[in-house]
């Protein structure tokens, strides 16, 4: 665990708020792959505002339900609405949803044959007929504002781990997202790039943004989450307010599984 | 301090050392000569043998090559030369076949006072290569390169300039249904019209307007028939054709093979699999016999026309599995960014996916064009006289009877400039691509 560094820092807590309206509404959805059952019974309502990490452990299925809220995997039964609109084989809601939702990886996937500047214009100008020169402004700023504006001329391989987590999360912004999924964010970085990455995840959750992320970063749950989800064996085990989450646990996987993570 | 250290000595460094040059025996030739040639008791041996085998090549092949005689009318002539100045016994290559025919090798048939046609065509295939090849180029000038096979085919073949421009208008009117119905009807369906419009377009129409217009006004250049194509130029304009035309069906090919869609999955793993399962001679002798029945009764359909097609298909399937090699060595990450960014399948693929894709197969692309580049010689079995097909006229006639190597010289060499231009402009774009992506 590596979560000193975000103790010491002070949250703003005054965006944060949750509203009532649902972003993510997710009903008895179950999926395979070919005869084995990853998602069982998904229930998940996420209400707009909202900060969600997801944990448990390895191939319960964390990525497989964030990939399915903007359609990377197909479900197969249940449903899923995202933003009012129902995933569903259409593809153009499938489309809609996908420029509505900004994800990052854990392997950042950025594209190495354009510079950072070109990674965070390419789908503005493409997807959202975006000007260039407005794309451009737009995607300055967000570079700016996690803090590598001066990087924009380089290629992704020219950029250490941290930094290219950072472009991958500006050039999920620069789509003006109301989501952004993470699938462990941080799992492929040395400690030391770790924090500069969560610094940015803490900044847009502080603005306010409805996120979920996959993570096994507690410090950060602990200080941005409202909710913490407990996956095992592609079923939610347990979710809770993170503070109830960590010191009152109710299901004896959940104890293990933090008593696992937490214990060395 | 660890335990392992008996005690700790204080040292700093009070003066910094300069860089010193690398000691004699470390630099230059001598060095190079010790690493390179005799490293080791085998090394030293290979070396010896090597040196030996290039000097016993040079020593017979440079004097045929450098007594050469250009100046004579016949094979015959030739050998009284020789043995008047060098003496019967030795080597002379009779390069007067060359300086006597040169014209036919490369030019087949084609009219003398039209070489400029040709010459031209090939100036206009370079600059509308150029932006293709050098991106750094103004964009504008791909509007040229998108005019020029039009050009070039009105060049080399001549006729009335209107039969190029109303097939060209063809490909407009396809884009514009595309364009236009691609909105309201989705793109499967407007695919479909993008492609049968301008079929009938061609079928029913193209061929009376451009009669009807060259009626009103005639411009035009003298007609050159295909059958006085020939030498060196009918393998330009087939090598070329074909490389230009099969690069974007066998990206379309490799990307059917990759589709989910039964249909175009299918037809593609067919289509590939037969093509490349048979040997080229046998489409081209296809080429010649068959294809004439498929098309309407009444027209005929130039030979030259029917081997490029042919040509094209055949090195589309290969190209398409050059490609695949290529989009299948992607990260599965590429692909999934760039459909969680909200890019749709075409956009997906031209501007994230292929880029990647083909700067990966570059390699591979090159090497199949050189080979299909090399394969137009095989055209000379159904009678087309390529270069090859012009060596064994010239050997016919009675005055170059029995003349071989001269002649194949000329023909390697041609065939070697070629190919090895394109290996290093695949070298070269490799090494760019390299630089900038790192
Ligand atoms: N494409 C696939 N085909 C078949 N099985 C898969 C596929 N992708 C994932 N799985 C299986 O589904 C299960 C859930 O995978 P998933 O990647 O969602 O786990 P996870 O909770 O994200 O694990 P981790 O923490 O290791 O990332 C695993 O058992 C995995 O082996
Ligand atoms: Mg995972």
């Amino acid at each position: 665990m590596t979560d000193t560094s975000i103790e010491a820092r002070e949250i703003d807590r005054s965006q944060m708020r949750v509203s009532d309206e649902l972003a993510i509404e997710i009903t008895d959805m179950n999926k395979w792959y070919g005869t084995f059952h990853v998602l069982r019974d998904i229930n998940l309502s996420v209400y707009r505002g909202e900060r969600i990490v997801i944990c448990g452990p390895s191939g319960s299925g964390k990525s497989t339900l964030i990939r399915c809220i903007n359609r990377l995997e197909e479900h197969q039964s249940g449903r899923i609405i995202v933003d009012g609109t129902e995933l569903s084989s259409d593809l153009k809601n499938i489309d809609k949803i996908r420029s509505e939702v900004g994800m990052c990886f854990q392997h950042f996937n950025l594209f190495p044959h354009l510079t950072i500047l070109e990674n965070c214009t390419l789908a503005p100008i493409w997807v959202r007929k975006v000007p260039k020169r407005e794309a451009e402004e737009t995607a300055m700023h967000f570079l700016t504002k996690v803090k590598i504006p001066d990087q924009a001329n380089k290629y992704p391989g020219q950029l250490s781990g941290g930094q290219q987590q950072r472009v991958a999360i500006a050039r999920s912004l620069c789509m003006r997202p109301r989501i952004m999924l993470f699938d462990e964010p941080t799992s492929a970085l040395d400690p030391e790039m770790i924090k500069e990455v969560l610094d940015t995840m803490i900044e847009l959750a502080e603005e306010g943004m409805t996120m979920i992320c996959v993570t096994h970063e507690m410090g950060f749950a602990q200080a941005v989450a409202n909710r913490v989800i407990f996956m095992d064996q592609g079923q939610i085990i347990e979710q809770n307010e993170p503070r109830e989450f960590f010191n009152n646990p109710q299901s004896d996987r959940t104890k293990l599984f933090l008593s696992q993570i937490l214990g060395h | 301090m660890s335990d392992t250290h008996a005690q700790t000595v204080r040292f700093v460094r009070e003066s910094m050392l300069p860089p010193a040059e690398p000691p004699t025996k470390e630099r230059g030739a001598v060095k190079w000569v010790r690493e390179n040639l005799v490293s080791s008791w085998l090394n030293a041996i290979l070396t010896i043998l090597s040196i030996y085998f290039i000097w016993y090549v040079v020593s017979h092949v440079a004097p045929w090559f450098l007594n050469g005689i250009w100046d004579a009318s016949s094979l015959s002539e030739c050998r009284e030369i020789r043995d008047a100045t060098l003496g019967p016994d030795a080597e002379a290559a009779c390069f007067a076949v060359i300086a006597d025919r040169w014209q036919q090798l490369l030019f087949g048939f084609y009219p003398q006072d039209q070489y400029w046609r040709p010459v031209l065509a090939l100036v206009a295939f370079f600059v509308a290569l150029a932006p293709v090849l050098f991106p750094g180029l103004p964009k504008r000038m791909l509007w040229f390169t998108a005019a020029s096979p039009f050009v070039m085919f009105f060049l080399i073949w001549g006729g009335s300039i209107w039969g190029p421009i109303f097939i060209a208008l063809g490909f407009v009117i396809g884009w514009l249904v595309w364009r236009f119905l691609a909105p309201v009807a989705g793109p499967i369906l407007a695919l479909i019209a993008a492609i049968i419009v301008p079929i009938l377009y061609w079928y029913f129409v193209a061929g009376l307007a451009a009669t009807e217009a060259g009626g009103l006004i005639p411009i035009g250049l003298e007609r050159v028939e295909s059958r006085d194509l020939g030498g060196f130029l009918l393998s330009i304009i087939i090598g070329l054709s074909g490389i230009i035309l099969s690069m974007p069906l066998g990206i379309l090919l490799a990307l059917g093979r990759q589709s989910d869609l039964f249909l175009i999955n299918k037809v593609s793993v067919g289509f590939i699999e037969t093509i490349r399962g048979v040997p080229l001679i046998v489409w081209l002798f296809t080429a010649q016999l068959i294809l004439g029945y498929f098309l309407p009764p009444g027209t005929t359909f130039d030979i030259t026309l029917r081997v490029i097609i042919m040509v094209t298909l055949f090195s589309s399937a290969y190209i398409a599995e050059v490609v695949r090699g290529g989009l299948a060595a992607l990260p599965k990450g590429q692909y999934e960014a760039a459909d969680a960014l909200g890019l749709d399948y075409w956009k997906s693929m031209r501007l994230i996916i292929l880029p990647q894709a083909l700067k990966i197969s570059i390699p591979g692309i090159v090497n199949t064009f050189i080979g299909l580049f090399k394969d137009t010689t095989l055209v000379v079995f159904i009678g087309l006289l390529d270069p090859i097909g012009f060596s064994n006229a010239i050997r016919a006639s009675t005055d170059w009877n029995g003349i071989y190597w001269e002649l194949f010289v000329f023909i390697g060499v041609l065939f070697f400039i070629f190919c090895y231009s394109m290996g290093r402009y695949s070298l070269y774009l490799e090494k760019k691509l390299a630089r900038e992506h790192r």
